[in-house]
């Protein structure tokens, strides 16, 4: 089985950007992660792209070949569908399709056109990743289902909307530096305390923003590297995905998300390591309850425990376990089906020490990137290692 | 939107619960679930039997909505809320009670009632 390396990622800036199409963002996204990589775009054999709502955004199914047009590949291409963990089932996909020994390159990313929905319309599109009949119905949102979760979650373990505040305060300032991020700005405790409610107890501040990007990356196989000299030192070691309920009502619990718990321990035990062995992490961080839930799933933290990660500092960028270094969806944006190879590209680029963050983790050789789809009911999980 | 095609299970549901006999399906392995089903998304037995739903259940989580969908704009603010009855739990509209009043633990019975905004159809539930 071959060792799948990741030669070159690119990602469009992250932001409102409503007058661009999903095509153009991919296409700005998907060159330049080809140039990034070095591979001849001839090579490039098939592309696995993610995207959630293009046929509520912009009258758009069937993105695979549209794609691929876009950015000038012959290729067969196809669209994965998770909710918010599209490109992450896709990036799996290619990771499963390169051991396979299927192929020795491949394109893989995902893009979301958003804002041109306005608020109300990206709000109605995010809904349909909840149960129809029994959710969207009565009315949930998506940022009502993750507050259902958040209540849950501090009736059984404790926590507060402070320590929420601090997840969102932290993911603001590591984002100051990233030219991709859509929030360049710091944000304080008190800030994020006073916002609106949107959906008690989650406030404004709490939610990631509505985002218009597109992300890519061009994994190959470590034998079309040595061949072709293509420096790629970061390797996809580990790959895992779980799936629950579709509907809160019918899990058995509401403040742990298991898709992930079994995402994580697939991914661990595909890697050969284990939470202890885990540098730095890029966690979906939709919600700030997400990021609590994700690194609980991880391992990084009993359950109960990583609520205050954040405010203790074990989670900001000087701690012993930086989360989110790029922003995390919260601050670098959430451009749902682009969000899952953004974080593969994030911490490709934080491992190869080129992210404008990469200082706070040197010497870092283990990344770990979870990806959820809508409350959980999708997960995905892959382990990057350095291998020089 | 399938506004004029009756939803098979889950408007039957919805016909139960107003005529007062809400139900539930339950598999030959105890574990409760929703319409429509063929299966039991727990353990897969297919011998599902309608059982009464009980009348009340408790308030296990909660949110305060105020950003809505379009469908649920004039609604707002309203209460979503997962009720837990025992066998299985609804997820529905908290009404008849000031959002500020409504904590986990209450108890409450479920209804059917209409949306303001579109006049739809939506489980609800009400305090006991
Ligand atoms: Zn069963």
């Amino acid at each position: 089985m071959t060792t799948v390396r990741v030669a070159g990622v690119g990602l469009t800036p992250f932001g409102e950007q409503p007058e661009r199409t999903a095509r153009d963002l991919f296409a700005e996204a998907g060159l330049a992660a080809i140039d990034d990589s070095g591979v001849d775009s001839g090579d490039i054999e098939a592309l696995f792209y993610g995207n959630f709502m293009g046929e509520m955004a912009e009258h758009q199914g069937h993105q695979g070949p549209l794609m691929a047009e876009a950015v000038g590949l012959d290729v067969p291409a196809t669209r994965y569908e998770a909710a918010c963990a599209s490109s992450g089932v896709a990036m799996r996909q290619a990771v499963r399709t390169l051991r396979n020994g299927e192929a020795d390159v491949l394109l893989v990313g995902g893009a979301e056109r958003m804002n041109n929905l306005g608020t109300a319309g990206a709000t109605e599109a995010l809904a349909i990743a909840a149960d129809d009949l029994y959710e969207v119905r009565a009315g949930m949102t998506f940022p009502g289902a993750y507050a259902l979760m958040a209540r849950a979650y501090f009736d059984e373990f404790g926590g507060t909307r402070e320590d929420l505040a601090h997840i969102a305060v932290k993911n603001h300032e590591n984002a100051l530096p990233n030219e991709y991020a859509q929030f360049r700005r710091a944000i304080t405790i008190e800030q994020a305390l006073e916002a609106p409610l949107i959906a008690s107890p989650l406030g404004l501040f709490d939610a990631c923003p509505i985002t218009d990007g597109a992300s890519a990356v061009v994994l190959v196989s470590e034998d079309y590297a040595k061949k072709h000299g293509i420096e790629a030192t970061v390797a996809v070691t580990g790959t895992g995905q779980g799936g629950d309920k579709m509907a809160l009502q019918d899990r058995g619990d509401l403040a742990t998300s298991p898709a992930a718990d079994k995402a994580a321990k697939q991914a661990y035990e595909d890697a050969g390591i284990s939470a202890k062995d885990v540098d730095v992490a890029e966690v979906h961080d939709c919600f700030t309850i997400a990021e609590v839930l994700a690194t609980e799933s991880l391992g990084f933290f009993e359950r109960g425990e990583g609520i205050t990660a954040a405010r203790e500092g074990t989670t900001t960028r000087t701690g012993s376990l930086p989360v989110n270094l790029s922003g995390g969806l919260k601050a670098k944006g959430h451009p749902v089906g682009a969000t899952g190879t953004a974080q593969i590209a994030e911490m490709t680029k934080l491992l190869r020490g080129d992210h404008a963050r990469s200082d706070a983790i040197p010497g870092a050789d283990v990344g770990v990137c979870h990806n959820a789809g809508g409350t959980v009911g999708s997960a995905v999980v892959h382990v990057l290692e350095v291998v020089e | 939107m399938t506004e004029n095609v009756r939803d098979d299970g889950f408007d039957d549901l919805l016909d139960a619960i107003e005529a007062g006999a809400g139900f539930y399906l339950r598999c030959a392995n105890g574990h409760g679930s929703l319409p429509p089903r063929r299966a039991c998304p727990h353990c897969g037995d297919q011998a599902l039997t309608q059982e009464p739903l009980p009348e009340s259940g408790e308030i296990e989580t909660y949110s305060v909505i105020t950003v809505a969908t379009p469908e649920f704009e004039e609604d707002t603010p309203y209460v979503t809320a997962i009720v837990d009855f025992g066998p299985v739990r609804l997820t529905g509209q908290v009404r008849g009670i000031d959002p500020d009043d409504v904590s986990t633990g209450l108890v409450v019975g479920p209804n059917i009632e209409q949306t303001a905004t579109m006049g739809e159809r939506l489980i609800t539930f009400r305090p006991r």
